[in-house]
């Protein structure tokens, strides 16, 4: 027993040890357990010390917790899926189905469908929590912000991803999805304000040239859509989210930790 | 105090001769004031100038030049192909389209619902275009009268080439709310 003491004792005054984790050594006292925390990448977006009550599960439904861990889930099973699936028009249904039929533990697939709908719903209702509870009050209210951008970002992942499959739902559901890009102002061919920027006859703002063309990579639901919403499905949302994400994480600590009951 | 130190060594005192003054060094080393923020202003110009650049770049780079999507004008052969009376589906399922003919001529609507764009079904017994998203119904003349599409069906430009041919061009459309359907090339005469 004293051994081993002995043993954890000298790798925590090591030299690997105090390059790893700075500040050095086993924490003995509060203020040295705060500075690991502070001085550790991962550990300082997350608040040193959080107050008893506040975590009550009856308080915060765990639901931003919850959102999170989906949010990991889907990464690693959605990498896991890349490496069999191929967003052509040749092989996109029938990957999906190898996946589900012959790949070794095809649950894989069902866990990201159905990870995705959930983490929409714990995403919805973190915001339904936060809202009731007041916590996006000052000096919350930027992280707020930021937690809006991240639901649109979840909402975008999810019809991104919802293409996917190349199916009869996702491609009408994405046809249906995209034309209410028509009526974007200024920016789509048949939104409010389009036909002002022209000159004479000359519309600039066409079927062919509109935010809803730059969505498709083309004038119809096609291959080069297909491919559009696989990229930014799978590097550029998630990119853009998990830069929001940190931001979200670091202010919760930034702006006095997370919100206790009144 | 290397705070102190850095703020003294780049701040020109008052009393000090003004940067003009200083002239030439004797080995040029020496950077005047105004020399220095010439070359700051055009670094950050052209800085300015390449990331706006980059960035018209990258906003036209989502714009293709090139489509690989199906040809939007079709021959759909002779008029005497078509019976009156009959809606042709042969075309819809290649081209969106389905061809029409009554009495007086021949026209091609789109099959595209005005609704939220998917493809209604051509019910001969009950005479009508139904949409099996949303339950909108067309007319034979693809005028809408039940279910959420707010406007008829889109009819595109039909004319006879030279060499007696039907020629559907689905990049110009006719929309009968507009008034277009009267255009002569909304509707061929046979």
């Amino acid at each position: 027993m004293a051994e081993k003491k002995g043993l954890l004792k000298r790798l925590a005054e090591g030299q690997v040890w105090n390059s790893i984790f700075r500040g050095g050594g086993v924490p003995k006292s509060r203020r040295q357990r705060m500075m690991v925390v502070l001085n550790s990448v991962f550990l300082h977006l997350h608040p040193v010390r959080l107050p008893k009550h506040a975590v009550k599960l009856k308080f915060t439904w765990c639901m931003g917790g919850l959102s999170f861990f989906l949010f990991l889930i889907l990464t690693i099973s959605g990498i896991l899926l890349m490496f069999y699936y191929r967003p052509t028009i040749e092989y996109a249904y029938t990957d999906i189905i190898d996946l589900a039929e012959q790949v070794p533990f095809g649950i894989m697939r069902e866990i990201h469908r159905w990870g995705a709908h959930a983490m929409v719903i714990t995403v919805w209702l973190h915001m339904f929590r936060v809202f009731m509870t007041g916590s996006y009050k000052p000096p919350r209210e930027f992280n707020w912000a930021i937690g809006v951008i991240l639901l649109l970002l979840t909402l975008l992942l999810s019809f991104t991803g919802y293409l996917l499959p190349w199916d009869q739902l996702a491609i009408w559901a994405i046809t249906v999805g995209s034309n209410m890009a028509r009526a974007t102002p200024f920016i789509g061919s048949e939104g409010p304000g389009a036909s002002l920027l022209a000159i004479g006859d000359i519309n600039f703002v066409t079927m062919s040239s509109d935010i809803r063309f730059a969505l498709l990579g083309g004038r119809f639901l096609g291959e080069a859509t297909l491919l559009r919403f696989y990229v930014l499905h799978c590097i550029g949302l998630p990119f853009i989210i998990m830069i929001f994400l940190a931001v979200h994480f670091w202010r919760i600590r930034k702006d006095g930790g997370i919100s206790t009951p009144v | 105090m290397p705070e102190l130190n850095e703020k003294q060594s780049v701040t020109v005192s008052p009393a000090s001769p003004p940067p003009a003054a200083l002239g030439k060094t004797d080995d040029g080393s020496q950077v005047t004031r105004r020399t220095f923020f010439s070359w700051l202003s055009i670094g950050w110009i052209a800085f300015i100038a390449a990331t706006g650049g980059f960035f018209t770049m990258m906003l036209r780079f989502f714009f293709p030049n090139v489509l690989f999507e199906p040809v939007q004008t079709f021959s759909a052969g002779f008029p005497e192909d078509y019976q009156v009376g009959e809606v042709d589906l042969r075309w819809k399922s290649k081209y969106g389209t389905w061809i029409v003919r009554n009495g007086e001529g021949i026209y091609a609507l789109s099959t595209t619902c005005t609704h939220l764009g998917c493809t209604p079904n051509w019910l001969a017994a009950e005479q009508k275009f139904k949409c099996p998203c949303h339950g909108s119904g067309f007319r034979k003349t693809g005028i809408n009268f039940e279910g959420p599409a707010p406007r008829p069906l889109e009819r595109f430009r039909i004319v006879l080439a030279d060499d007696g041919q039907i020629i559907v061009d689905k990049t110009i459309k006719y929309q009968q709310e507009k008034g277009q359907w009267s255009d002569p090339e909304a509707f061929l005469k046979v």
